[in-house]
């Protein structure tokens, strides 16, 4: 594997567009200013790269594999469709790509105590599996909704020696144990590394996350290149707060004859309000740090999201997301809890590969487009994690009642 | 001159603090009011949100008590509490809240109310001094002081917020969010005198305070003292009875801030 490419970004502002920026509280300031400042020094570092790429492959098992689906390929009669399985990676899911990067940046800022906020817990775990690699202190808030829907997970990352503050504000879900963070981050920023989960928050976090995820496509451009000496026609990708999706997209950005898709979570359908769409049927907004989209009331106030998978609900998307919806340079699709769940049971049965319900929302998309594209034309979709931790919430979805 | 800068001329300020539809629209009015009788300089008024990351559990609780009477609480009705209070009282008035409130709003369309209404500051604490200069220029059309936040880790940007600043400074006494305390940060007073010597602008204290006996130690650093989870407290526990409760604890705080301190 080659390095990584941190350098992809040129655009280091922190504004896409009219979108980004850092409206976070003062106190948060001077050290999101040292953060700053850190990364760009970092980001250059010949030891730190080295680091950071030694990391990659020998701890989270990079490259992952881009996979050709040739089973489903046939089965859905049109474009070649190839996988990029991140939902091979150590921790089973892409955000260990982030997780490694951020924490390195944190041990190198001289930091000792990492915290962060978790949905379903797969950044929980990531956080508290990088912070039991550097014998950091690890601390993790996640909703009381969903330590009580996610208990495995609480107890995977206490083994892991982390310590998890189930948030009781609120609506207690993703966006209260973000607020919770930032909170906690007010307290206590000299010792403290808030380890950001996903493309989203203030200025550089959009920035850092996209870099550290880019190795999805710099390896996907690679691979794919190799194996069938083309760029893909269509990048697709799940979009929570849209770090997968952007890493997917990155290295793509600039080839304006690649069509880039993110399959948000419609939840029960984009135009009820048990949904998690934000592009579709979100504004312009500002929260959580950033001017971005937001599901939010016509006063401004932030609403309750619903989907089905855990990873795909907030109620706000990266700002870099927004900026790529509002100049038509990538499309964002809804895809209901019906199809994503369609999606798990499909790809499992074809391919042989239980995969995240978050990744479903990606597949399913692929499931429809793909009869629709010509036989020459590839499809790259990013299987941002495995599916392990939903087989027992999909077959409540189905009506069977199994055992924890 | 700026009417918040003004209410600390020859004294030092008491600034209480209520959040808008807690209990409900008549309450907010007989709060506000209630806190103007017993002599309030300033009456910081909390405009509620989903998500109020700078608050603490006490406020937290306010904005969903009062987002639960009513989720969609329009921005209008709460110009229309202001305009109730306009009524009865001329004390100065700022709104606290968070920007996605003032930018959906449309940010001409928000301070233009203000100014009509007799808002006469912001206290934004998600809009740093980076991010300030998209809504600055308006607010200073109409006549709307941003009041800046200063913490004490603001090291070196504190003298580029203070020399922005207009109306007053809202001094953060220890770091992390909103909430009763009882100890606070070392190094406050130079905290202030490094605001002094950037700017005239009147500074006050707030975060933590509750008793008349920190009212008092505070006011000998600063300018003024703010008082947010004490006033919330009050009308958590009271409900429609908290007005007078609320000119009593002014009353005290006011004293105390203008008392000379016991050693
Ligand atoms: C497997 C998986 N995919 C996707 C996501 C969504 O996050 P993002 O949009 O940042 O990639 C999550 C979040 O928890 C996840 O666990």
């Amino acid at each position: 594997m080659t390095e990584l490419n941190l350098e992809l970004n040129k655009n280091i502002s922190g504004r896409y567009g009219e979108y980004g920026g850092q409206y976070i509280p003062e106190t948060l300031m001077n050290e999101l200013d040292r953060m700053t400042k850190a990364y760009e020094h970092y980001k250059n570092d010949p030891e730190f790269k080295t680091e950071l790429h030694d990391l990659l492959v020998d701890y989270a098992n990079r490259p992952s594999l881009l996979y050709y689906a040739e089973r489903m390929t046939k089965d859905l009669g049109g474009a070649q469709i190839y996988l990029k399985r991140e939902d091979l990676n150590h921790t089973g899911a892409h955000k260990i790509n982030n997780v490694i990067g951020q924490a390195l940046l944190a041990k190198h800022m001289g930091k000792t105590r990492l915290i962060a906020e978790t949905g379903a817990g797969q950044h929980g775990v990531a956080t508290a599996t990088i912070a039991a690699y550097f014998g950091m202190e690890c601390e993790i808030f996640m909703g009381k909704e969903d330590t009580d829907r996610q208990r495995l997970n609480v107890y995977r990352m206490e083994l892991l020696g982390a310590k998890v503050h189930p948030v009781t504000s609120g609506s207690m879900v993703l966006k209260d144990a973000i607020n919770a963070a930032l909170q906690d981050w007010t307290k206590r920023v000299d010792d403290t590394f808030y380890l950001m989960g996903s493309a989203t928050g203030p200025h550089p976090y959009p920035l850092m996350v996209r870099d550290f995820q880019s190795v999805i496509s710099q390896e996907s451009k690679k691979q794919l290149k190799e194996k069938t000496g083309k760029l893909p026609d269509m990048v697709v990708a799940c979009v929570g707060g849209g770090s997968n999706a952007i890493g997917s997209f990155a290295n793509y950005i600039d080839d304006p004859s690649v069509q880039l898709v993110g399959a948000e979570a419609a939840g029960k359908g984009v135009e009820t309000e048990l949904t998690a769409a934000t592009v579709e049927r979100g504004s312009d907004g500002i929260f959580h740090g950033m001017k971005s989209m937001f599901l939010q009331n016509k006063t401004g106030q932030i609403n309750p999201v619903y989907s089905i998978s855990a990873g795909l609900d907030y109620p706000g998307v990266g700002p870099e997301h927004a900026y790529l919806a509002k100049t038509g340079r990538a499309q964002y699709v809804g895809i209901t809890d019906d199809e994503a769940v369609q999606a798990f049971e499909y790809i499992a049965k074809t391919e042989g590969i239980v995969a995240a319900i978050e990744s479903c929302h990606a597949v399913a998309y692929v499931e429809k487009i793909a009869p629709k594209m010509r036989k020459d034309q590839i499809i790259v979709c990013t299987l941002s994690g495995r599916g392990d931790k939903d087989v027992a919430s999909i077959a409540k979805y189905r009506g069977v009642d199994i055992d924890e | 001159m700026s009417k918040l800068t003004d209410a600390f001329k020859n004294q030092k300020a008491f600034i209480p603090f209520v959040a808008a539809n807690d209990p409900d629209f008549e309450g907010t009015v007989n709060n506000v009011v209630a806190l103007a009788k017993g002599g309030a300089d300033i009456v910081e008024l909390g405009i509620p949100f989903s998500d109020p990351i700078a608050d603490g559990p006490v406020i937290q609780a306010a904005d969903l008590r009062a987002l639960k009477a009513d989720p969609d609480l329009p921005m209008d009705t709460i110009f229309d509490m202001v305009k109730e209070i306009r009524k009865q009282t001329d004390v100065p008035l700022a709104f606290l809240t968070y920007l996605n409130i003032v930018f959906q709003y449309g940010y001409e369309a928000f301070t233009a109310r203000c100014e009509e209404l007799g808002i006469y500051g912001l206290v934004i604490p998600d809009m740093p001094l980076e991010e300030r200069g998209e809504l600055a220029p308006i607010a200073e059309k109409h006549n709307v002081d941003l009041i800046p936040l200063v913490t004490p880790i603001s090291a070196d940007r504190i003298e580029k917020i203070a020399a922005a600043a207009t109306g007053f400074i809202y001094v953060v006494s220890s770091l992390g969010v909103t909430g009763e305390r009882s100890e606070f940060a070392n190094g406050l007073a130079d905290l202030v005198n490094r605001i002094r010597k950037v700017t005239d602008v009147p500074t006050a204290i707030g975060f933590g305070i509750h008793t008349p006996e920190q009212a008092t130690e505070m006011a000998q650093i600063a300018d003024g003292a703010i008082v947010g989870s004490a006033c919330v407290n009050i009308v958590a526990e009271y409900g429609h009875q908290a007005p007078a409760k609320l000119t009593d604890y002014t009353k005290q705080m006011k004293a105390a801030v203008n008392a000379n301190p016991v050693r």
